[in-house]
């Protein structure tokens, strides 16, 4: 029988298998944030032990540091400097790579984690985050653990791991005009769930996924864990190596060349089996937008709010009521047409070049809609540098948009920024939880393109009804 | 880590599907750099009547007097989904939680409640979900008892279980195979010399 990707990958890093479905799995890369990693690396220094491979592990400033032109160490949110300095110090201490405000790499973990070449094909990669899984694009194994699993992959290389089962989801055909890759990961959660590759490798395969460029692969595996896979994987092919080559971190020379002999047995064999497949055709994916407070929680851009009794399936009465609550919504009122008061571009799904580009598409020579505040916050420096190279900056900043430094910013509320209770923001983001981006602020999540025509007509709509309102004089 | 290996104590009922880790701990109630002083700020967003506040909000289970000792929490499908953040983990433990009993956990979650002494038990909550009544936890058995002696018994993976019972550091664990690790990586490295920056 054959293998699966994931399982190539698990063979060639597992030291020893410790029982019960359990093995100590090599740990290739470790990458830091200052909010959770700061934490890990002081309180292993604190327990007296050591980074055991200092060169193979890198940390960012990217959740806690402000976004606005001009920042410091200082942030909005009241404690923040503090772990700001303590990553610092640590990282110091530890001998680890650091992109510290001020480098030109500096940005969003899972941005600048591909940008670098920090992740490879065939690696095993783990951050004490949850969004990891995106790194899987490039076919790496990737994912997310907790502090404590972070100081026992920095101080023995390995991590105790229970083996995850495998899903492959296949998705054939072609994504339709303006379908993008962020509609498609909420298309698999609408039809999945919150829950629905709970403790699986999920392997996305089929024309569909080998059509995506890789920034399109990043979104997509972005959002595994949102349903709660272990994590996800696309099997590199020559769209990767094409990305990757001459990155600061790929190999070079003689041994780029034997890396990507090897990367090319990485894809699952015919035969392999995994424990569940699912195959979906593109043609069925159309632009979505959440509506409620789990991402799941997604229906068609032209679509309306659901009643209980059509999600009864997924949903508990309970929990679809309170979503209602919370966002304000009523079963039956339609999506498009919600009047929003904010709209967000950013984030480790959506806010590399490609994304920044198709939204400047929409906003160029366009003026966001009065009352509404709109901001950009660009993945890495990297993605801010080329767009701003190629004007982007100026289409945002012209269309009414602010233009920020690279982070997390308003994805989540660190304790600072906020934009505020009651609040609606259409968001390039992965995360619709009650107070996610503050608290009480309702978030709808939608690709980067449907957050910039929405902007732009103050309401909840598709690219597309923007191209006709303006057709038509008056409207 | 305390060993765990049995508990008795009522269970406070918090059933919601999807509680995620930031409603927890809410973000802006992590406010230092290590794992300490988050029990106040545990369920914060639903704890307390504002954002900041600590004025209790009535009507909200962690504040009813009934389940004020209560070490078991009774938890919705999906718990623990969202960030990675460890704080959960530790409010939830410093708050005196030791045992969460949900029908499913994110896995993330989970794997951060075994490595701080918090038991993840996958059970249908709603069997022991009364008025304040004692439940009798029994890891080594594996098993939930009521106060009338109705029993459930709950799988968990051996290596947690171990960990559990036995208060162990995984990485003092993990270090006594040092040379093994050492070895396998020296082959890793000769056969995926790429991989390396550490020449
Ligand atoms: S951008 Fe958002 S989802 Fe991504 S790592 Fe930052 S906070 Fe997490």
């Amino acid at each position: 029988m054959g293998q699966t990707l994931f399982a190539k990958i698990w063979d060639r890093h597992v030291v020893e298998d410790l029982g019960g479905g359990t093995g100590l799995v090599l740990i290739d890369r470790v990458l830091l944030h200052e909010r959770t990693g700061g934490v890990a690396l002081e309180s292993l220094a604190a327990a007296g032990r050591a980074v055991a491979s200092p060169a193979q592990v890198f940390a960012t400033m990217d959740h806690v540091v402000d976004t606005l032109p001009g920042r410091t160490d200082r942030t909005i949110m009241p404690t923040g400097t503090a772990f700001i300095t303590a990553t610092r110090d640590a990282a110091k201490a530890a001998g680890i790579t650091l992109f510290d405000l001020g480098d030109p790499r500096q940005g969003i973990v899972h941005v600048i984690s591909p940008e670098q070449a920090i992740v490879l094909p065939g690696l095993t990669l783990v951050c004490p985050d949850s969004h990891t899984c995106s790194q899987g694009a490039l076919g790496a194994l990737a994912w997310g653990i907790g502090s404590s699993e972070a100081e026992h992959a920095l101080a023995t290389t390995t991590l105790r791991v229970t083996r995850p089962k495998t899903m492959r989801i296949t998705i054939d055909g072609v994504l339709a005009a303006g379908v993008t890759a962020k509609d498609l990961a909420l298309h698999l959660l609408a039809r999945f769930g919150s829950a629905g590759a709970r403790g699986h490798v999920l392997e996305y395969a089929g024309t569909a996924v080998r059509a995506l460029d890789v920034e399109g692969r990043l979104t997509l595996c972005n959002m595994a864990t949102e349903c709660a896979a272990f994590s996800a994987i696309i099997a590199p092919d020559d769209t990767v190596f094409a990305y990757l080559e001459g990155r600061p971190y790929a190999p070079k020379g003689a041994l780029w060349d034997r890396a990507v002999a090897d990367w090319r047995t990485l894809t699952s064999d015919a035969d392999a089996v995994f424990d569940t497949e699912h195959r979906v055709d593109a043609a069925d994916v159309v632009p979505m937008v959440t509506w409620g407070t789990s991402p799941q929680q997604a229906v068609p851009l032209g679509g309306a709010v659901p009643a209980f009794a059509d999600v009864s399936d997924r949903d508990t009465a309970e929990a679809h009521g309170r979503a209602l609550d919370y966002m304000g919504l009523a079963a039956g009122e339609a999506l498009a047409g919600a009047a929003i008061d904010a709209a967000f571009i950013g984030s480790c799904t959506n806010a590399r070049l490609s994304d920044l580009r198709r939204a400047a598409a929409i906003l160029d020579g366009r003026h966001v809609a009065p009352g509404v505040r709109a901001i950009c916050v660009p993945g890495s420096g990297a993605v801010k540098a080329a767009a701003e190279a190629e004007g982007l900056d100026r289409i945002f900043l012209d269309a009414g948009f602010e233009w920020r430094e690279p982070g997390c910013s308003m994805c989540f509320f660190a304790g600072g920024e906020s934009f505020g209770a009651q609040q609606r923001v259409i968001s390039s983001t992965n995360r619709n939880f009650e107070s996610r981006q503050g608290p009480g602020t309702r978030s709808h999540l939608a690709s980067p393109e449907t957050v910039a025509a929405s902007a732009i007509a103050g309401r909840i709509v598709a690219p597309a009804a923007l191209d006709t309102a303006a057709a038509e004089p008056g409207a | 880590m305390t060993p765990f290996t049995t508990l008795v104590s009522i269970a406070m009922p918090l059933i919601r599907d999807n509680i995620d880790t930031d409603a927890i701990i809410p973000s802006r109630e992590m406010k230092t750099v290590g794992k300490t002083g988050l029990a106040d700020g545990l369920f914060a967003g639903w704890r307390y009547t504002e954002v900041g506040g600590r004025v209790p909000e009535p009507g909200f289970v962690l504040n009813d007097p009934g389940y004020a000792r209560a070490a078991i929490l009774l938890g919705g499908a999906n718990f623990g989904c969202g960030s990675s953040r460890e704080h959960a983990a530790w409010a939830l433990a410093e708050y005196g939680f030791r045992v969460v009993i949900a029908p499913s956990f994110n896995p993330i979650f989970r794997g951060n409640c075994v490595r701080n002494g918090i038991v993840p038990i996958e059970l249908d909550p709603h069997a022991f979900a009364g008025a304040p009544q004692p439940l009798a936890i029994d890891l080594p058995a594996q098993t939930v008892t009521d106060a009338a002696g109705n029993f459930a018994t709950f799988a968990i993976d051996a290596e947690s279980k171990a960990m559990l019972v036995g208060g162990l550091d995984a990485i003092d664990l993990t270090l006594r195979r040092r040379d093994a690790i050492a070895a396998f990586r020296a082959a890793h490295r000769a056969a995926n010399p790429w991989v390396y920056f550490d020449a």
